[in-house]
């Protein structure tokens, strides 16, 4: 597995830390699934009830790799600020990268996000950007300062799957030794199995473990259909055909008409 | 003095944001704070005098996907 800004992961699923139907449950999901990446967000805290402390806490136990988020965040402006206090708040150098330009679908900024990559790679950050399958914007992202590219596999949190596998796929090709993530959209283990399948890194989910039945259960199934998908790509598909090939020799065959 | 934190409306002595935050119950929190949409980190925070209208915002760690 390729490296990220120097970090080998153990395990290549990323969790998102959201919507889970309690704490217990969230921290069960990790356990089961053995995600080496847990993503977090910074908001407002209230003086009295202090929410926030509690979470930091139950996360800091899990013993994950921290990825602190700039979810929400429409312009450069404001996602440079998030990411300078998420890198003092969480004491990590990692920013997942989000500069929304479109409401329905949360489509990414990728101007917005291109000039904001570049402002925080060079004040340390080591940026994670959820951008598209745009090859030209991973392009000036990489220009930017990314050393990791996090292309969407549909809008965050509608669980379609990958609505562009061909653009995956360019991207894989193009950008061989760039560790590639597919960051939200997908709704089924054999979506992350499949993204695996075509070489990429990692996969980050939230909505899709979050919201089933079982969230522990769906984060175990997610946690095998990457390895599986992994595993798949290393053992070097075959090509696929259109035609039929008989995969029982014809040789020796009896001849009984 | 009128400040806000986290968008409520409050009168306040306070004259740095450390002293701000420890009369409102941030004392020991791990919180990262911006004055008028700019970081100011732990370190500068003692020394950051408030004025008439600072908008303050106090953030901590949240769920996030």
């Amino acid at each position: 597995m390729r490296e990220f800004y120097g970090t080998k992961l153990s395990n290549a699923l990323m969790l998102g830390t959201a919507q889970y139907p309690s704490p217990a449950i969230l921290a069960d999901a990790f356990k089961r699934s053995g995600a080496g990446v847990a993503t977090v967000s910074l908001r407002r805290e209230s003086g009295t009830d202090k929410a926030g402390q509690d979470f930091w806490a139950m996360i800091r136990e899990l013993g994950v790799h921290v990825l602190p988020n700039t979810a929400g965040c429409h312009t450069v402006k404001e996602a440079v600020t998030t990411a300078q206090m998420a890198r003092e708040v969480f004491g990590t150098p990692w920013i997942k990268l989000e500069v929304i330009g479109e409401e329905d679908t949360l489509h990414p900024d990728t101007f917005a996000l291109v000039e904001a990559a570049r402002i925080l790679s060079e004040d340390g950050f080591q940026v994670f950007p959820y951008t598209t399958d745009d090859l030209v914007a991973a392009e000036r992202l990489l220009r930017a300062g990314c050393e990791v590219l996090m292309p969407w596999g549909a809008p965050i949190g509608s669980g379609q799957g990958l609505n562009n596998v061909f653009g995956l796929r360019a991207m894989r090709a193009h950008f061989p030794e760039t560790p590639l993530v597919v960051d939200a959209g997908l709704g089924l283990p054999s979506q992350a199995a499949q993204v695996m399948e075509l070489g990429f890194d990692a996969v980050l989910l939230n909505t899709a473990v979050a919201k089933a039945g079982d969230p522990a259960a769906m984060a175990e199934a997610f946690s095998l259909a990457v390895s599986a998908g992994q595993l798949a790509a290393i053992a070097d598909p075959m090509e696929p055909r259109d035609m039929a090939a008989p995969s029982t020799p014809v040789i020796g065959k009896a001849f009984l008409s | 003095m009128n400040i806000s934190i986290n968008g409520e409306q409050i009168d306040t002595s306070a004259e740095t944001l450390t002293t701000l935050l420890e009369q409102n119950g941030y004392a020991d929190a791990t919180i990262a704070t911006a004055v008028n949409s700019t970081f100011v980190s732990q370190g500068e925070r003692e020394n950051y005098l408030l004025k008439e209208g600072d908008q303050i915002e106090v953030l901590a760690p949240m769920q996030g996907g």
